[in-house]
């Protein structure tokens, strides 16, 4: 999935993460700030490639402001900012892509 | 009379993760996801993923998870359906209906992405929440509408707007719809789930509120936050002589058993079918309530 | 006058120190007024400079100070900064507790004034700096109790304590109120120094506040102090405590209390004239209001209510629901008032309160305890003192002693914290061994103690919701996953000893 603009989902509360996604060019860039970042970060990162590759989003950088987010939070959130960066409505029915 | 316990409803904002996290800790009996009025218009798709990853994810153990729509007419509720139905997890909360005409529609598109995603047809059940005076006059024909229906609501805060009042201490303003919805479901054999109390800090206005809607026969009560649990669960328990009634009603029907009798009596008056069904009700109210244990009352 | 001759007192050698004859020489009756007495003969000295001077301190010694004003305390701050002044170096900070506002010693250490530190508990940048390496000497930790035994048996002996007060007479009755006036720094019961003072080598009373004799009924008597130093300010009364601890309105903080309220009707220990103490964390706290509903329902009072005490257990007593309170540490403005105002509530010192070597200590009375906790593991050690991070963000203070003292005690804490789970296999410090650890109390159910087999099945009739710690575990885990373990090096920059002074365990230099 192509992304044509930058995509912002979530908030900076407790528990939820605050993903900014934009248009990238060599494949997929992290930069995560967690505030449980030694305990999880490796963990956090693996969630959004996995999301990210399963939308089939390959190029993006991602931009992370995490609150001790649940994976299935991270992966909500990542899932509505691709939507909003590629400017699509999400394909319940299909395979995500 | 169904069997699941429904005297407190859990609304849960959809676009919060930590609420919707906690949301199956309090002992609430059902738990219910918003995606419609406490989620704003630009964030429709964030909720509507978040309910979806948590229903999915999330150990929700044995209770029962519902989640609000966006009405069809609004051009998000087909999206959400899309999503909550393929969770296979939830009951669907359909807002504002008006009519059959509502219930079903949103029936034929639940029965399409059943099929599509391979669940069984009919597996996913419905509620329906009736907010506006058409609606309240519509009760019985929209509680009759379907078999996916678990239950009818009451939401009180469009209905009184639409009957141009505000709601009263009292309440006096939704006893028609009340009642009516009240008999609208006994009538179709399903559940009746009274409005919110909206002052939380207000403890003695909600017991009076749940006394009355008890009183009228409800079956429960949708709440806006864990602190109500206890106030609704409190006045939903029965008292001892009930249960000790209800428990004598039982002890009757096995010693007719026993004795292969086909008339059951107690106290030399004879116990028919309603009040074995009402027995029961109490029985299981009191042992949802904690007061009832293995057939014995425990004195707390 | 009898001519006196001392040879003929039969026994003599016997009769201590009978070996002088009155001289009316030496008697100078003094025949000034009390007003102009408190004015010209006292103790109080002109300086902070001049009493530490006067008490004798040198290099290497050991300081000592109490944390009765919290983070409002400026009296540990002002001392260090005029040791340093005066080029005092390599000296044994011993607080009963330090807190965030102490971030002021990190310089102290970086050059050389402190060496090393006692305390129940360390927070904000001066913990962060510890837990980095900052010290060559490890710090020691002990517990309210375990401070107190040492200061008794010598084992952390105490050349000069500076003790901040509120109030102080001229002869150095101090105490953590001002009688006569409501103005000035409350900051009610100063169990804490009152040990401090008995054995400390010199004691020197910091005060913003010089009342006239008799400071009665005070914290510390006269008999006690050595030098009094008057100074303009001794704390900012925001930071020392709030007007009166309030309710959670938490629903996930209201749900663990009331769910520890039930562990303790079934505990069996509910009964009249039972003891209790409940802790300051929002839960732990409302667990008194559940209390107060039962005990109301079911004519039950308490004999006593221990330790840190709130308005919530103020309410209770003054409803005649407690009968006495006993008060080491005061935690609101509505419990320092109770303490001057009610005269069953009673200040204690921290050997009182929590001695390892007494029977009669007062943690060794509770019936019941309710504590809160960082982590709790599936041993039932618990952690207070360092957060998930590794890093001391917390205080030992008298968990431990209430947890061994009481016949019931009961952790509350939530199954995670955001993300980070908070049952665990393995804690990341063990401040209170699992042995003496009774019911943990989650939001997810509660757990008991296998030991506690009895109080296991009777939380089990009373219909409570009872899990394995190991199933809560899983609960947890399964919620949030499995962190990264934090990563250590191998420099030792914490002690952490039990009530006993033995060593329970170790704080290591986290990694960066």
């Amino acid at each position: 999935m192509e992304l044509k603009k930058v995509g912002v989902s979530g908030t900076l509360e407790s528990s939820d993460v605050m993903i900014t996604l934009e248009p990238g060019n060599g494949g997929i860039e992290i930069e995560l700030s967690s505030t449980v970042e030694k305990q999880f970060g490796n963990a956090i990162r693996r969630e959004i490639l996995a999301t990210l590759e399963s939308m089939g989003v390959n190029n993006a950088r991602v931009t992370a402001v995490d609150k001790g987010a649940l994976d299935c939070v991270i992966r909500a959130r990542v899932k509505t900012a691709v939507c909003r960066a590629a400017e699509v409505e999400y394909n319940w029915g299909g395979d995500g892509q | 009379m169904s069997n699941r316990l429904r005297r407190t409803m859990l609304y849960v904002p959809g676009n919060n993760p930590g609420m919707i996290k906690d949301a199956g800790i309090y002992g609430a009996d059902c738990v219910m996801f918003d995606l419609e009025d406490s989620v704003s218009l630009n964030e429709k798709d964030a909720a509507r993923f978040l309910v979806y990853e948590a229903l999915t994810s999330l150990d929700l153990a044995d209770k029962e998870y519902l989640v609000r729509i966006n009405s069809l007419d609004s051009g998000l509720g087909l999206a959400d359906l899309e999503a909550i139905v393929r969770t296979g997890k939830a009951v669907i909360r359909l807002p504002k209906t008006e009519s059959a005409k509502d219930v079903l529609e949103c029936e034929a598109e639940i029965a399409r992405i059943e099929q599509a995603c391979g669940l069984p047809v009919g597996s996913t059940k419905m509620m329906a929440a009736i907010e506006s005076a058409a609606g309240v006059l519509n009760a019985r024909e929209i509680a009759m509408a379907s078999p996916r229906l678990i239950g009818i609501a009451l939401g009180a805060e469009d209905f009184v707007t639409d009957l141009k009042t505000t709601r009263s201490e009292d309440g006096i303003e939704l006893l028609f719809a009340r009642s009516a919805i009240l008999l609208a479901a006994r009538a179709a054999g399903i559940d009746a789930i009274d409005t919110v109390y909206s002052d939380v800090n207000n403890e003695e206005g909600l017991r009076k509120e749940v006394k009355l809607i008890r009183q009228l026969g409800f079956d429960g009560k949708s709440i806006i936050n864990p602190r109500q649990i206890n106030v609704v669960h409190e006045v939903f328990t029965p008292t001892k002589k009930d249960i000790d009634h209800a428990l004598a009603v039982l002890e009757a029907i096995k010693e007719a058993e026993r004795k292969g009798s086909g008339v059951i009596s107690l106290n030399g008056k004879m116990v028919d079918r309603p009040i074995v069904l009402r027995a029961q009700r109490v029985i299981s109210l009191a042992k949802a309530s904690g007061v009832l244990k293995e057939g014995t009352y425990a004195q707390d | 006058m009898r001519k006196i001759d001392l040879e003929s007192i039969p026994y003599r050698e016997e009769l201590h120190e009978i070996n002088k004859v009155f001289n009316v020489k030496k008697v100078t009756k003094n025949t000034r007024t009390l007003a102009e007495r408190e004015i010209h003969h006292n103790k109080i000295v002109g300086s902070l400079e001049e009493a530490e001077q006067r008490a004798g301190l040198k290099n290497g010694m050991t300081i000592s100070f109490h944390h009765h004003f919290r983070n409002g305390d400026y009296v540990v701050n002002m001392v260090v900064d005029k040791l340093a002044e005066m080029g005092y170096r390599d000296l044994v900070l011993a607080a009963s507790s330090l807190t965030d506002c102490h971030a002021p010693l990190i310089k102290h250490i970086e050059n050389g004034v402190i060496r090393r530190i006692e305390t129940s508990g360390l927070r904000g940048k001066l913990a962060e700096a510890i837990s980095h390496g900052l010290m060559d000497v490890p710090v020691v930790f002990r517990s309210h109790g375990g401070r107190a035994g040492a200061i008794e048996k010598g084992e952390l002996p105490i050349d000069v304590a500076f003790l901040g007060a509120p109030s102080c007479d001229p002869y150095g009755n101090a105490n953590g109120y001002i009688r006569d006036t409501a103005e000035g720094i409350m900051c009610g019961s100063m169990g804490y120094a009152k040990s401090d003072a008995t054995y400390a080598d010199k004691v020197i009373i910091i005060t913003n506040h010089i009342v006239h004799y008799p400071n009665t009924p005070f914290a510390i008597p006269e008999s006690d102090v050595d030098y009094i130093v008057k100074v303009d300010e001794i704390g900012d009364p925001a930071g020392i405590m709030t007007g009166a601890t309030r309710y959670t309105t938490n629903p996930k903080e209201l749900l663990m209390a009331e769910l520890a309220s039930k562990v303790i009707f079934a505990s069996g220990r509910f009964q009249d004239g039972f003891s209790f103490q409940t802790g300051t964390g929002g839960a732990s706290l409302a667990v008194t209001r559940f209390l107060k509903d039962k005990m109301l329902e079911k004519g039950i009072k308490a004999s006593f209510a221990l330790g840190g005490i709130t308005g919530s257990i103020v309410e209770l007593h003054e409803q005649g629901l407690i009968k006495r309170i006993l008060d080491v540490q005061s935690f609101d403005l509505r419990a320092a008032q109770s303490l001057r105002d009610n005269r069953f509530h009673h200040q204690i010192s921290a050997g009182y309160y929590a001695s390892p070597y007494s029977e009669g200590t007062a943690v060794n009375q509770l019936d019941v305890v309710v504590l809160s906790a960082l982590e709790v593991d599936t041993s039932f050690n618990v952690n207070v003192l360092t957060g998930n991070d590794g890093i001391i963000r917390g205080a030992i203070g008298g968990h431990p002693d209430t947890s061994f003292g009481a016949s019931v005690s009961i952790v509350i804490v939530p199954l995670t914290r955001g993300r980070i789970p908070c049952v665990v296999k393995q804690v990341n410090t063990v401040v209170t061994p699992g042995k003496t650890v009774d019911v943990v109390v989650t939001d997810h159910g509660i757990a008991v103690n296998p030991l506690r087999k009895v109080l296991r099945q009777r939380m089990i009739d009373n219909g409570l919701p009872v899990y394995t710690i190991e199933e809560l575990q899983k609960k947890a885990e399964q919620l949030v996953g499995v962190p990264d373990p934090v990563q250590y090096t191998d420099k030792v920059v914490g002690v952490v000893t039990y009530r006993d002074g033995s060593v329970i365990d170790l704080i290591y230099q986290v990694k960066d």
